[in-house]
């Protein structure tokens, strides 16, 4: 039999998607279903004098109206963030109320002020228009680079600061730069990203009083997580009568993580009014008010010694938190991007300080990479830079620093399992054609081009992640995933798992980890998730953990599935446990030609005492059935890592950076299904590409977004990349029984600076993300003008 | 949106006499249907168009190329007719929105919306083009009047774009990335009598640049753009492009331009 793992499988679910059969949120509709339009707020900042909702109750089909002080008298919680920072005066972070519906203040444009909840979508916002909300306006703070240095957005939250966060040796730090030999230094900003998700969010809160159960249909990337934070933190519904699905969901990269207010307000006003509601946004809505990313403002120092060798790193970040501290968005720019700023090189010290404000913009939170890109940004940029100023080819300088010895524990946080650095990097020079690069320089040169080229050798954290290592520091959950391999009667397996698939294609990679385990042909692999009601808990999927994590899971009870399968397979083979051996399939009884298929012992297991040669084909003291939970949590992250090397040309008289050639060579560990890896690189590196030179969001001072639909903001499309050129070199993951390390946020995190060297190379001057063709005009022209002047 | 009665007219007249104060024309809908989603627009009728048959077609003579107003853009663009007598224009039909917008939309409501970074407007500005209506017949100089403004009164429709054929003509624009919309599209048209220059996309309305005209009609080269230094004063500044860099970015075109020709 020829192994499932690592093969092209084509993908079990692409028929659905394909031919239109998918089943979204917004493809479900109920009996006596309702429809709600929030009305949001026009202003970034703002007091709410006076909501007149009585022209709206008496519009057309309103069912009902709503309003923060509904919710309020309610004791309905807010939402919350999940992780607790303390900063470094030893104080726990501060975070203001965030209500479902705004009680007295509204905070950034978009804001939820209130529901109304109609017969038809039409009756809705028609109704919508009417409710009259008198507002006091006041001066919006929307520069974070501002925040701390204007007026308190709350009350109590002093300079806006949600935390000011340290990680590193301060002391060593300094020393090894006052006896630095060079010292380089970047101010860097890192540009807010809007997730932009192909299906927009939705929810529909559907009660049932005649037996007090709630089901929310909702777009998460985690419903079991959802259902807990809106049970426990919310008040919304106990936890065992309150069912959470997420159906088939069109893409989340992060901004699908969290129980949003849509969600809280529809299922507690399903409770209200005994009928179902249901909540699509609009695109604009989700540009307004679905969690941004990234939107960090860095300084930082690299110390070098005579011979090149990083000394030491210093790291001030100030992050844009938003209006609210979202449910991952204090852990976001701290644990999960403080520990990664030194990537791939043996540093021996460090120090990184992290100060979140609040600003009246969109709350800001994890997407794609999450706080990974932001570390990965600002060490490769300034890597980069440092071979240059030091005189040293971009590939040699880094080899020179790279960490070479496996496990390596970090000066900061993380103790890497596995790696080969200079495998992937030397793989990549030979793939792009590095040694070549100056004769391509020259050709693009005589067609007036500016040809760059930029490494990123970059590491991440995932499988996130050890559940005693997170709660130590404030995680307010465990993150291990759970699975449930549950063999049929017949012989067919059903394998619930509390990752969710959004387009990771789970149900082939998780069907190839089974069919191997078990021998069991995929087609009769069934893999089930998105459903509280069905398997167990479940911590669902972000942060590249899917596999590694979930995945890790499910190969667990694959094995429990084994074991007991010996037991069984031994008595009815008349043999001991000890000496059945499992083999693609087959229990075979050691020195014999006597064996069992794992699907008559399935079935023996279900129907015992019908099946044949003995009286019972179960054992004294073993349950009939077979099924087997496991729990995994791991022992440690996983560590991908990769060099991505990127050329492009700059046309000098419009200033635009065409990349022009793309090569990724990434260390996933073990990889299951090469094509489905293979999508996930090209995704992210549209994600990265399109955050170096495309992807922007801009509110103007007074908090509007002006990029709030696709006439502004820059998504990137198929004809802004060349072919990407993709390879892998591989060392398994320790930490995790599959050797998977994760693959779903490398594009995102390793593109960024691979694209910026390269236009920095070509056009020889610091230009800041997204290198839009404006922007590197005016580069080229003050260069220009510099010149001239000298 | 909002509800409206949907009604389709088989011909001109009754299209006219469908029209009211509170009704819209349909042809290709790529700007009225996203307008009626965000309900920036609303209208009691909405009068489809696109079934009348005389609005649609291409005819071509020695002079002019007529194209009818519901036309569609992939129409325009693989049309042989127009890629003979005036190929920048089937160029600028290609070059218009995504594969979608040029199987929908059509020429008529692009000129009739008058964006001012849509493309059709500055090829009918630069071919000298006259405008065909239900009602009269006025030349492109004077049919643009300002932003998302035109000379046609209410229920008036276009029935025909008539362009003069140039001896050369090209255009080249600078997209902006996110909607494809001109952040600045440059039209040029050389007759036997004239150099018409139209710009799109840089200023609040499309329009006719004199100094490019006036430096072509005295050398119609690539080199005579050198020189010019276009002024920035009137034109759009935005979150994507700044006037100064709309002012260069006409240069670039115009040489682009004139580089295709």
């Amino acid at each position: 039999m020829t192994s499932l793992v690592g093969s092209r499988v084509e993908r079990k679910e692409d028929k659905k998607f394909l031919t239109g059969k998918g089943r979204y949120t917004s493809d479900i509709n109920l009996v006596h279903q309702t429809y709600a339009c929030f009305v949001r707020s026009p202003h970034a900042r703002a007091k709410i004098v006076k909501i007149d909702i009585e022209k709206a109750l008496k519009a057309p089909g309103v069912v009902k109206v709503f309003t923060g002080d509904d919710i309020a008298k309610e004791k309905i919680g807010g939402l919350i963030a999940g992780w607790k920072i303390v900063s470094q005066d030893g104080k726990d972070m501060k975070v203001p109320d965030h209500p479902p519906l705004a009680k007295s203040s509204v905070n950034y444009v978009g804001d939820h002020v209130a529901v109304v909840i109609a017969e038809t979508l039409e009756n809705a916002k028609n109704a919508a228009d009417l409710v009259n909300v008198s507002y006091k306006a006041m001066k919006a703070i929307v520069d974070p680079g501002e925040s701390m240095d204007s007026d308190e957005i709350y009350e109590g939250i002093e300079q806006n600061l949600c935390f000011d966060f340290v990680l590193g040796d301060k002391g060593k730090t300094d020393d090894a730069f006052s006896s630095a030999d060079k010292v380089i230094e970047l101010d860097l900003r890192n540009n807010r990203l809007i997730p932009n998700a192909m299906e927009p969010r939705a929810c529909i809160g559907d009660y049932n009083s005649s037996t007090d159960d709630l089901t929310l249909y909702t777009t998460s990337q985690n419903p079991h997580l959802s259902r807990l934070v809106l049970s426990a933190f919310g008040g919304i519904h106990p936890e065992h009568k309150f069912r959470v699905v997420a159906p088939d969901v069109g893409g989340g990269f992060g901004s699908k993580i969290y129980a949003y207010a849509e969600d809280a307000v529809v299922a507690w006003a399903s409770k209200k009014i005994e009928r179902p509601i249901k909540w699509v946004a609009e695109r604009s809505e989700s540009f307004l008010s679905d969690c941004h990313g990234r939107d960090h403002i860095t300084n930082v120092k690299l110390a070098l010694d005579k011979d090149n060798k990083i000394t030491g790193l210093k790291v001030n970040t100030i992050a844009n938190i938003g209006a609210y501290a979202s449910l991952f968005s204090t852990v976001t720019p701290t644990y999960l991007y403080a520990p990664l700023i030194l990537g791939v090189y043996d540093i021996p010290t460090a120090f990184c300080n992290v100060k979140a404000v609040f600003t009246n913009t969109a709350p800001v939170d994890a997407y794609r990479g999450a706080g990974r890109p932001e570390a990965t940004y600002l060490i490769e940029r300034i890597i980069s830079k440092a071979a240059k100023e030091v005189g040293m080819d971009q590939a040699e300088f880094r080899k020179n620093n790279f960490i070479n010895k496996f496990p390596h524990q970090q000066c900061l946080v993380h103790n890497i399992d596995s790696g080969d650095y200079r495998a992937h990097l030397d793989k990549a020079l030979e793939i792009s054609d590095y040694k070549n690069f100056k004769n391509r320089k020259s050709e693009s040169a005589t067609k007036g081009k500016l040809r760059g080229i930029g490494f990123s050798t970059y590491l991440e954290a995932c499988g996130i992640a050890p559940s005693a290592v997170v709660m130590s520091i404030g995680a307010g959950v465990g993150l291990w995933e759970s699975a449930e391999v549950r063999f049929n009667a017949t012989g067919n397996v059903s394998v619930f798992t509390g990752a969710h698939s959004h387009g990771q294609g789970h149900a082939t990679t998780f069907a190839q980890i089974v069919g191997d385990k078990l021998g069991v042909a995929i087609e009769n692999i069934d893999v089930i998730h998105g459903d509280t009601d069905k398997g167990p808990f479940g911590m669902g999927t972000y942060g590249s953990r899917s596999l590694a994590v979930g995945g890790s899971a499910i190969a667990k009870a694959c094995d429990k599935i084994i074991e007991k399968g010996k037991k069984v397979a031994a008595h009815m083979l008349e043999g001991k446990a000890e000496d059945v051996d499992f083999k693609e399939g087959d229990f075979i009884l050691k020195n014999s030609n006597k064996k069992k298929t794992i699907g008559e012992i399935a079935f023996a297991c279900y129907l015992p005492g019908q099946y044949g040669e003995v009286k019972s084909p179960l054992p004294e003291g073993i349950e009939p059935g077979l099924k087997e939970t496991s729990f995994y949590d791991p022992v440690n992250f996983s560590f991908p890592a990769g060099t991505h090397i990127c050329e492009v040309e700059v046309d000098q008289d419009s200033g635009e950076t065409k990349v022009v050639k793309y090569t990724a060579v990434d260390d996933f560990g073990t990889i299951i299904n090469p094509m489905i890896v293979e999508g996930q690189v090209h995704g992210g590196l549209a994600q990265g590409i399109g955050q170096a030179l495309y992807e922007n969001s801009h509110y103007d001072k007074s908090g509007q977004l002006t990029t709030a639909s696709y006439m502004d903001y820059t998504m990137p499309r198929a004809d802004n990349f060349p072919h990407f050129k993709i390879d892998y070199t591989t060392t398994p993951a320790t930490s995790n029984p599959l050797g998977s390390k994760g693959c779903g946020e490398a594009g995102a995190i390793a593109a960024p600076p691979a694209v910026m060297n390269a236009v920095i190379d070509a056009i020889e001057t610091e230009v800041s993300m997204p290198a839009t063709a404006e922007k590197v005009w005016k580069k080229i022209k003050e260069k220009h003008s510099k010149k001239e002047a000298a | 949106m909002k509800t409206f009665n949907f009604k389709s007219a088989n011909n001109i007249k009754e299209a006219s006499k469908l029209s009211s104060s509170r009704s819209t024309f349909l042809a290709g809908g790529m700007t009225l249907i996203p307008a009626l989603k965000l309900r920036l627009a609303a209208y009691s009728e909405v009068i489809n168009i696109k079934g009348i048959k005389k609005l649609s077609g291409i005819k071509a003579s020695s002079k002019s190329v007529k194209i009818g107003s519901i036309t569609k853009h992939v129409e325009v663009s693989n049309s042989k007719e127009v890629k003979k007598s005036i190929p920048s224009l089937a160029v600028l039909a290609e070059g218009i929105g995504d594969p979608q917008v040029r199987n929908r939309g059509t020429i008529g409501g692009s000129i009739a919306n008058n964006d001012p970074a849509a493309d059709y407007p500055s090829a009918c500005m630069a071919l000298n083009a006259t405008i065909h209506t239900n009602i009269k017949k006025v030349t492109a100089d004077k049919f643009f009047k300002g932003m998302f403004e035109t000379n046609l009164k209410k229920g008036e429709l276009i029935e025909a774009i008539e362009f003069q054929i140039p001896e050369k003509s090209a255009y080249a624009k600078y997209p902006n990335p996110a909607s494809r919309y001109a952040i600045v599209g440059v039209y040029i048209a050389k007759f036997k009598t004239e150099v018409r220059v139209a710009i799109t996309g840089a200023g609040n309305c499309v329009f006719r640049s004199k100094e490019l005209e006036t430096a072509l009609s005295n050398n119609f080269s690539s080199s005579s753009i050198d020189n010019l230094n276009i002024s920035s004063k009137d034109l759009n500044s935005d979150i994507h492009a700044s006037a100064e860099y709309r002012a260069h970015m006409i240069e670039v075109m115009a040489k682009k331009a004139m580089e295709n020709m």
